[in-house]
Order: C-alpha cells, then sequence, then structure tokens
C-alpha cells in the first residue's frame, strides 16, 4: 500500500499528466451499510467549497455577506467512479458547479488528480466540477440543502442481487426521500444499468415515489444529458463493447399533490 | 488492544437497559419499564397495576428499550429487544395489541389522534401500524406493520410527533434530526422531508417539543452526546440555539474529569418551554434550563443536586401536578450481583420555582411524601433492600453510561486494528474453518 502512495504522490507533481489508473485500483465494492472513519461535514455550511471550486468561489472567505450570490453546487453524480460523466459534463454546462460522491477512498484520490491534471492542461477549463469521498446514502443532507440540486446521477449502481442485500441497493423508497429533499421541483435524477433486475426495481421505486414522475419521451430525446448516460463512463463503454443492453429511467422531482401548508 | 476489541464483542449480549420512566399525560398513572418487566401504578385507584396480556406471559421476554403514553392518555406502548411492539389500554392495562417488529425496536411514539403507532427499529426503519376502532376490545395478535420512513442504517433513538400533529421528528446516532411531514394517509409512508436539523456533533440521544406561548409554532429542543441541548426552530431546520451544558457539568464535578462524559440522557420540558429538565451522564442531579424562544436563548437555570452515586438515567415530568419524577436504574448489571434496579426521585414545587419563589426550589421528596408513597416505591424499587447501596448506584451507573457508549458512539480504530477486524471478519473466519 505505501508502495502505491508513493507513486501517486510522484503522479502527483507531474499534475498535467493525467493520473494512471494502475496506481488507484481498488475493489469494485466498498459496503455502504457499514460505520464511515471518514471526516464527514456537520451541516451543508460547515462545507468548504471554496477549496473544491477555486475559480468560482475564490471570494467566500473574504465576504461573508455575498454567500447568497455565490454559485451552489446544483449537479451531484452518486457514486461517480473514474468521474467520466463529471468530465463529459464540465464543458457542457460551464457555469454549472458540479459534485462527485464516491464512496471508495482510492477511487476519489483518482478523480480528484484527474480534475487537477485537467485543470493544469486546459487552463480556464474543468472548474465547475470536483469530488468528495463520502457516503452518500447515509449523510448527503449533510452536503445539500433542500431543494438545492436540479440534476443527480446514479449511473450503473451496484445491482445487489440477493435480496438480503437489497437495502444496500442506492435507489429505495426510502432513500428517495432523500434524493427528493435535496432536489428542487423540476430537478432531474437519472439512472442507467446494464441489469434488467435492478433497471426494473429503480423503476418500480421512482414509480411509486409520490414526489416523482417520469419525464416525456421527447423531453428524453431532447435532453442531452441522456445522451451522455451510456457513453460518458468507464462502465458504459464497457457495456457498449460488449453489446449489452442498457435500462434507463429519468424522472423528474414534482411537488407534492397535497401540500400541507 | 487486541483483547479488548473480542471482549467487546462478547459482552454487547448482557449489556444494561437502563431503566424507562413515563406518566400518563392526566397524572393518572405511572409506568416503569426495568429490564423486561413493566411496573405500572395507578394514582387514582392508590394501586400497584397487574397487567393482562393473554398471549405472552410475561408480557415482554428481553429488555424495554422504549415506552410512551398517547397524548389523551388512553392508550400506552412498550416495544424493546424482543421485536415485539405492545399496546395497551390504560384504563383496564390489557393488551390490545402485539405487533411483530424483524429488528429490535428502539423507540416507540402514539400519534396525536391515537390512530397511529409508530416504532424505529435498529436498522433505521420507522414503521407505522394502524389500530382501527374495533380492536379496542379484544386483542389481535402478530400482525405486521408498514415502512414510514427510514434513516439509512443508523439506529434511531428518539422518534416524537410535533404538538400540532403535521410533523414526525426522528433522532440518530449519526449526529441527524430529520424532521418529516406526517401525512394525511401514513400506511403509504412519509416522503416529504421538511429539514434536517444539522449541528450536533456526537449521537442525538433525546427530543421534545415545546409550544411557548406567543409563538405561532412549537419548537424542538435535542439532546446529544455532545453534551449540549440544543433549541431548532423545526419547520426552517434553523438552529437558534445551543447550551452547552457539558461545561458546567464540568464545573460541579471536577473531581470526575478523567474520561468524563456529559452525553445528555434525557430531556423533558413543560409545553410552554419554561422548564427544561435535562439528565446528564456523571452527573448526580437533574441540570433545569430554561428557554426564551423569542430571545433564542436555552440557558442553564439552576442544577438540582439530588444525592451522591445518584445519576438520573430518565426522566418523567407531570406538568399539572410540577412534579419532576426522576428514575435511576438498569437491568442487566452484573457487576454488583443484582440484575436490575431502580431507585425513584420526585422533585416537586415546580411552579414555586419558576415563579421565584423566595426559597430552595424545587424540592427533593421524601419517600414517604411520594404520590403514590411506599405502596409505589414498593411496586418502583422492589422490595429487597440493596446492603451497599452506593456501591450499587455506582455500578448501575457505569453500566448504563458504558452501554450507551457501546451503541451509541462511533468506534474509532486505527489503522493496523482496522486491518486486524479485517481479518477477523465472520466471512472469512468460516472459510477458514472449511479447509
Amino acid at each position: 500500500m505505501s508502495k502505491n502512495d508513493g507513486k501517486a504522490t510522484q503522479g502527483k507533481r507531474q499534475s498535467a499528466h493525467l493520473p494512471r489508473k494502475r496506481f488507484y485500483r481498488a475493489r469494485a465494492h466498498s459496503n455502504p451499510l457499514s460505520d464511515s472513519h471518514f471526516p464527514i461535514p456537520i451541516s451543508p455550511a460547515d462545507v468548504d467549497y471554496s477549496s473544491h471550486y477555486p475559480h468560482f468561489l475564490h471570494s467566500s472567505k473574504n465576504d461573508p455577506d455575498e454567500d447568497d450570490l455565490l454559485p451552489k453546487i446544483s449537479f451531484a453524480d452518486i457514486g461517480c467512479g473514474f468521474g467520466g460523466l463529471l468530465v463529459k459534463l464540465s464543458p457542457l454546462f460551464p457555469d454549472t458547479l458540479m459534485i462527485g460522491m464516491e464512496l471508495r477512498d482510492k477511487v476519489s484520490e483518482y478523480v480528484k488528480e484527474r480534475i487537477l491534471a485537467l485543470r493544469a492542461s486546459n487552463p480556464g477549463q474543468y472548474e465547475n466540477i470536483s469530488v468528495v469521498r463520502t457516503n452518500s446514502m447515509k449523510y448527503l443532507p449533510n452536503y445539500f440543502c433542500k431543494g438545492q440540486l436540479s440534476k443527480i446521477f446514479f449511473l450503473f449502481p451496484d445491482p445487489h442481487f440477493k435480496e438480503k442485500n437489497h437495502r444496500r441497493r442506492v435507489i429505495s423508497l426510502q432513500l428517495l426521500d432523500e434524493y427528493a429533499y435535496v432536489m428542487e421541483v423540476g430537478g432531474i435524477i437519472y439512472t442507467i444499468t446494464d441489469v434488467e433486475e435492478l433497471g426494473d426495481w429503480m423503476k418500480l421505486c421512482l414509480d411509486s415515489h409520490p414526489l416523482f414522475s417520469a419525464i416525456l419521451e421527447e423531453e428524453f430525446e431532447a435532453d442531452p444529458v441522456v445522451k451522455l448516460l451510456a457513453s460518458a463512463t468507464e462502465e458504459g463503454q464497457k457495456v457498449a463493447r460488449n453489446g449489452g443492453q442498457t435500462f434507463y429511467a429519468v424522472f423528474r422531482r414534482i411537488a407534492p399533490e397535497d401540500p400541507i401548508v | 488492544m487486541e483483547e479488548e476489541v473480542h471482549t467487546g464483542e462478547i459482552n454487547r449480549e448482557a449489556e444494561a437497559a437502563p431503566a424507562l420512566i413515563a406518566v400518563h399525560p392526566l397524572e393518572r398513572s405511572i409506568a416503569l419499564a426495568l429490564g423486561y418487566e413493566l411496573r405500572v401504578f395507578d394514582f387514582e385507584m392508590d394501586c400497584a397495576v397487574t397487567l393482562t396480556d393473554e398471549a405472552y406471559s410475561p408480557c415482554h421476554s428481553d429488555a424495554i428499550r422504549a415506552i410512551c403514553f398517547g397524548a389523551n392518555g388512553r392508550l400506552f406502548v412498550s416495544a424493546g429487544d424482543d421485536k415485539l411492539v405492545k399496546i395497551w389500554r390504560t384504563d383496564t392495562w390489557h393488551c390490545i395489541r402485539t405487533v411483530c417488529s424483524d429488528k429490535r425496536v428502539s423507540a416507540v411514539a402514539i400519534s396525536h389522534d391515537g390512530l397511529f403507532v409508530t416504532f424505529a427499529d435498529k436498522f433505521g426503519v420507522v414503521w407505522i401500524e394502524r389500530l382501527e376502532e374495533d380492536d379496542q376490545g379484544q386483542a389481535s395478535v402478530d400482525k405486521k406493520a408498514v415502512p414510514l420512513l427510514g434513516h439509512y442504517c443508523s439506529i434511531i433513538t428518539s422518534l416524537k410527533f410535533s404538538p400540532d400533529g403535521k410533523f414526525i421528528a426522528t433522532a440518530d446516532r449519526d449526529f441527524k434530526i430529520r424532521i418529516t411531514i406526517f401525512p394525511k394517509g401514513p400506511l403509504k409512508g412519509a416522503h416529504e422531508i421538511q429539514n434536517f436539523c444539522l449541528g450536533h456533533t456526537d449521537f442525538v440521544s433525546c427530543l421534545t417539543f415545546i409550544c411557548p406561548p406567543d409563538c405561532h409554532q412549537s419548537f424542538l429542543l435535542s439532546g446529544s452526546g455532545d453534551a449540549t441541548v440544543r433549541l431548532w426552530d423545526h419547520v426552517s431546520g434553523q438552529l437558534l440555539d445551543t447550551c452547552d451544558v457539558g461545561e458546567k457539568a464540568g464545573l460541579l464535578d471536577s473531581k470526575e474529569k478523567v474520561e468524563y462524559s456529559a452525553a445528555v440522557t434525557d430531556i423533558n420540558a413543560l409545553p410552554d418551554g419554561s422548564f427544561v429538565a435535562a439528565a446528564i451522564q456523571g452527573l448526580h442531579g437533574v441540570m433545569i434550563l430554561k428557554c426564551d424562544v423569542p430571545a433564542r436563548r436555552l440557558f442553564i437555570a439552576k442544577f438540582v443536586f439530588v444525592e451522591e452515586s445518584f445519576v438520573p438515567t430518565r426522566l418523567g415530568l407531570s406538568s399539572s401536578a410540577k412534579l419532576l419524577w426522576v428514575v435511576m436504574g438498569a437491568s442487566n448489571v452484573s457487576k454488583v450481583g443484582v440484575s436490575k434496579m431502580a431507585q425513584l426521585r420526585v422533585l416537586s414545587d415546580l411552579d414555586k420555582f419558576l415563579s421565584n419563589e423566595h426559597g430552595d426550589y424545587p424540592v427533593i421528596l421524601k419517600d414517604k411524601d411520594m404520590p403514590g408513597g411506599e405502596k409505589l416505591l414498593l411496586q418502583f424499587q422492589g422490595s429487597d433492600h440493596v446492603t451497599k447501596q452506593d456501591a450499587a448506584l455506582a455500578a448501575t451507573a457505569t453500566a448504563v453510561k458504558v452501554a450507551m457508549q457501546n451503541l451509541l458512539t462511533k468506534k474509532q480504530y486505527s489503522l493496523e486494528k482496522r486491518d486486524f477486524r479485517k481479518r477477523d471478519r465472520n466471512d472469512r473466519k468460516f472459510k477458514k474453518q472449511q479447509f
């Protein structure tokens, strides 16, 4: 392990080069149920985003009054893996802040290095993406306020086939409550998988949740982001290479039908 | 070091369960849970109550972890480690419903209309059960509840309905308080989150709502392992004030500096917020706080010393009688050879304290002056007097503290220790045995 660390820091020094994945090997899965041993912000106000987006938020320290005027993160890629989607989305929405959330330490380190390298070799670009290591199934409300996000992504999540492990799935009726909480009304949740069983599950969860409704077909066709879902990430490219099928579920966060005032 | 890991895991099964207390909202009766035993005293009849439950005897077979009365006092719920949620009628003390849970139950609450019983299990799921009008009479057994909401795999420590019934508040060991809108048809789940109240830096142990006069809404108080009591506007999720009770407790008990923990174990408040009582680990009495909501202030008003080695585990407040019931006790305290013990004290004349009357209020009642008197004490504390009382009390306090820490505090392992634990994982162990 120490060997790998040494090489990883070597990679850091020449940050103009992209980090090499062989130094960031990680297990394919991480247990979302276990107690987390990494620092977690107490509340969204506690997160220092200026270190994540120095280009956008450099003034936040000097002018606390202007906090409200500063842009807020509005896209979140849950389980961003090696960050393929973030990198593709960044030039599409240059003024939108987006964050990837990844539970595996080494993978999130890789994404961090990748973004730094991209920023160094493309000055002025990729300033709007960043990554945190966290367990988003447990700590999403610690990062985002109510109604903050306009897009949230779940690309090729772990299928967890066994019924015993269904509660480890990142989409579930109960977790959707929390996703609905951090999303603005009208915000869109994107899910894609190559596992039919999981695709059905995610669709079922979203369909039965009162705060989400499926987007219309023409909207689905017109959305430029939808095309990236299958092509941007490694997992998606792997599926395409093997000629596998993909299953989408794209839903909109809606206002509750019977609001209690 | 490695030894510690092992003993820690073996002991978990025999962990002390703190004694719980609940006062009937109209002060008709009082209930105490100690281990698997439920002890109830009826003030109107002035006698101990015998509980009747046709299906189960004794009614609970493992430690009771949560009890509560409904808002109108008609119903009472008890639940705990035996995974049974029992719903009782408080006029006959007859069990009208037993709900089976898949997991151990850590918190219970009854909706204000008395139609729904909610309970939280150790995996962070809150379940809801509808009480039909027709089974007020006869017992129906072994029904399954439906899930209402979930904290993702975190132990829920407290579950409360807001006074207006609009919200349900849940607190967990991951420092979170979740405020969920309680829907009109809750059997489909409560999916709309009003807010998260975030600010505590350790597990949240207890919640209570207050409705200050001249305010259009209610407010939330929470106690936590970070030795603070906090005041929240739960509708906006805003933290209004933090009262560091640990600091004050440290000054009072300076000799116990070593390994000092001042986790708040219970808070109780008069509905108007003028009086907030807090039980704090390691503190031999009750901390009294006051709440000034318009000024957004929560401050310590007084510390009432009860007696040496008496560390309250739970509090029960009778708002109209101006009494505070203070219980200390636990089951499964192996060290002193008693399987369970409970001690009860009553603080009275809260009204005189509130009106700043001259004198040292509130006062601690003598045993014979308590409501229910010695009959109640006999029922609640048991007849067998512990010979070495101080030692027993001290051991109980330690056991309760250790149990709470083991349950709720996140364990911190060094890197080596974590690697060692990975090697020792159960799935690997089985593999080794096979080959």
